[in-house]
């Protein structure tokens, strides 16, 4: 924690509207954690605050929609030099997340974050 | 439940495999022995992934099923667990033989159910599913335990003695074989379990339920369909399961290993990989069948569709042989038919789900964007004849660097990253560069290199001039942030059993401290 991040994390309109929905039904303090691994890995998933233990090893990436988005820090070592688009499309949802059974999910988009992607050129 | 069949169109017609569509129109939840309908009352469409009709509805459970199966667990434990062994045994072997007398019906729920090919699921799911049954049953009967003689009046006799209802969370990849891995263990060791399929293939195991249900008592086995956070949470985190095993991904894997801190009970998870499949030089020294052996090794990658925790989805290839190794590789692979997973000819089937399209999708975009190079494939396939709406990935070659994300994350697609290494060190160096460590695979002709390799790199197993080999006796489990336990193998017993040191003194006298 207290890192300084290069990456950005932020949220289309549609999981913006998603993410209002939850919030509605679960209340406003909710928190997302970036999942990596099989089957559902690589999902953003969404938590009511609290429900997901935080430790030391998790970095905050952002915020999206006032709600923090939080990545294990070892995976943020991998995924740095790209800025993450957090959007909603038509699924299942993963496992646990509170977008599971909605009818819609969210999911993680990249693109190449140019900060990072200058000083690697170097 | 309703005996009437869902209208399906032509595409997802079986006739030509000689059985029946295999789905009632719907499913509810197989509890206590029984076919029960979800308390809720309330059920969920499963989309096919070959053309996303719905083959059947399904129940969506919540706690209140979890609660039911679990008290038709707790209820049956009292007597399977003491069921003696050879009768646990033999119950199993009948299991075994009933899926074998129906393999080609299971197949074909299998490939509606899940999208891949039925040649795989002839030919590797479900053969692997029965012997899997049949080791546990097997091993069990071979099994004792142990007896230490401390001194000539007392002896230390450790028993090993079931940890009670467990429960089980299966992944979409392998419906069939993943619920068998969970429960074929559970059950020879004596427990009873109460399963939770993923809500992408929640059919397949109905189907296997209705063959086989009734050769176990009633309440042994509970299956609970629904979704993952209002049945899985509820069985993930109840305080009356005894162990949790699971397969998915990291983050569900730690709030799992929260819920068993808070109750204090074991977990087994398998939380993926991705895995290097490493080409030395030396495999180009001869132009025979071995060559042709490791540019199959290569193309592994597409086997069900590349949704395999164990994927080959990094192949690192030494530079001296590359370009030529790769001509062969690239041919091999542009010659995988992608087509109806229902047609014997298919080698490349549908994704499990529209979402996990979207998923894959979104790193076939992020590879060219962080500068990976495609030598083949690298969009969605498009398919027609019925196909159009289908989950389609083309089997896609990216030429990488191990620093892309594309080379560090599991895709769970049909998506390899081919990285050029220099030496034997460089191998290893990009090899376990990685945050998991489930499989890897080695090819060379050097047995020194091999050996060398497979004991340097961080992975539960290592297969050496050969991939994607899971027999039953064969344990398989990860290093690192893969997971934490193995399945199959009879050392898996040991993750659903208790040890009874029952310590006696045959001595006559007292010690003498009071």
């Amino acid at each position: 924690m207290g890192r300084t991040l290069k990456m950005k994390v932020s949220a289309t309109n549609s999981a913006l509207d998603l993410l209002s929905e939850l919030q509605g039904k679960y209340g406003e303090k909710l928190m997302f954690h970036q999942s990596g691994g099989c089957c559902d890995g690589s999902a953003p998933m969404c938590f009511q605050e609290g429900e997901f233990p935080l430790g030391d090893n998790d970095v905050k990436l952002g915020e999206i929609g006032g709600v923090p988005f939080y990545m294990n820090g070892d995976q943020y070592e991998k995924w740095k030099h790209t800025d993450l688009t957090i959007d909603a499309v038509k699924g299942i949802g993963g496992m646990f997340s509170l977008d599971n059974g909605t009818g819609r999910r969210f999911l993680t988009k990249s693109e190449i974050c140019l900060v990072v992607d200058n000083d690697e050129k170097k | 439940m309703s005996a009437e069949v869902m209208k399906v169109s032509s595409v997802l017609d079986t006739s030509h495999l000689k059985v029946k569509f295999p789905f009632k129109a719907k499913y509810g939840n197989y509890i206590n022995g029984k076919f029960v309908e979800p308390l809720s009352g309330k059920y969920f469409d499963n989309p096919s992934p070959i053309s996303n009709e719905t083959i059947c509805s399904v129940a969506r459970s919540n706690e209140k099923d979890v609660e039911a199966a679990l008290d038709a667990a707790h209820a049956a434990f009292k007597e399977w667990g003491k069921t003696d062994i050879t009768t646990r045994s033999n119950i199993l072997y009948k299991i075994a033989d009933v899926l074998e007398k129906n393999l080609n019906l299971l197949a074909t729920a299998e490939c509606l159910d899940n999208g891949k090919p039925i040649r795989e699921c002839m030919a590797a799911d479900l053969p692997l599913v029965i012997d899997h049954w049949r080791y546990f049953a097997g091993v069990i009967r071979a099994e004792e335990g142990s007896v230490a003689e401390i001194s000539n009046s007392q002896y230390s006799y450790n028993i090993p003695e079931p940890l009670g209802v467990v429960g089980q969370i299966v992944p979409w990849n392998f419906p069939l074989l993943m619920a068998t891995w969970k429960l074929a263990p559970a059950l020879a060791a004596g427990n009873c379990s109460v399963l939770k399929p993923a809500e992408q293939t929640p059919a397949s195991i109905m189907v296997m339920m209705e063959l086989i249900g009734d050769l176990l008592p009633p309440g042994v086995v509970n299956i609970v369909s629904g979704f993952g956070l209002e049945a899985g949470k509820p069985l993930a985190s109840s305080k009356r399961v005894a162990k949790v095993a699971f397969t998915g991904e990291t983050t569900t894997g730690r709030l799992i290993m929260q819920y068993a801190a808070q109750n204090i009970i074991p977990i087994t998870l398998e939380l993926g990989g991705k895995s290097p499949n490493i080409f030395f030089e030396d495999i180009m020294d001869k132009d025979d069948d071995f060559l042709d052996k490791c540019v199959e090794g290569f193309v592994m990658f597409n086997l069900n569709q590349g949704e395999v925790c164990t994927c080959p989805s990094r192949a690192l290839v030494q530079e001296s042989i590359y370009d030529k190794f790769m001509e062969k590789c690239i041919e091999r692979t542009k010659a995988v038919v992608q087509d109806n997973p229902l047609k014997m000819e298919t080698m490349i089937g549908a994704q499990a789900s529209v979402e996990q399209m979207e998923k894959i999708k979104s790193y076939l975009d992020l590879g060219k964007k962080e500068g990976a190079k495609v030598l083949c494939g690298g969009s969605i396939g498009k398919l027609n004849s019925g196909l159009e709406k289908g989950n389609y990935i083309q089997p896609t070659v990216f030429e990488a660097k191990n620093d892309m994300r594309i080379s560090q994350e599991e895709i769970f697609g049909p998506v390899v990253s081919v990285i050029k290494f220099k030496d034997e060190a460089d191998a290893l160096r990009i090899a376990n560069d990685t945050l998991y460590g489930l499989g890897a695979g080695v090819w060379t002709r050097n047995g020194n290199i091999a050996y060398r390799m497979g004991r340097a790199i961080q992975a539960g197993i290592v297969w050496t001039n050969c991939y994607h080999a899971y027999p039953a006796h064969s344990p398989f489990g990860g290093y690192k942030q893969s997971g934490v336990g193995r399945e199959t193998h009879k050392m898996m017993l040991n993750h659903y059993r208790q040890n009874k040191n029952l310590h006696v003194s045959y001595a006559e006298k007292k010690l003498g401290f009071f």
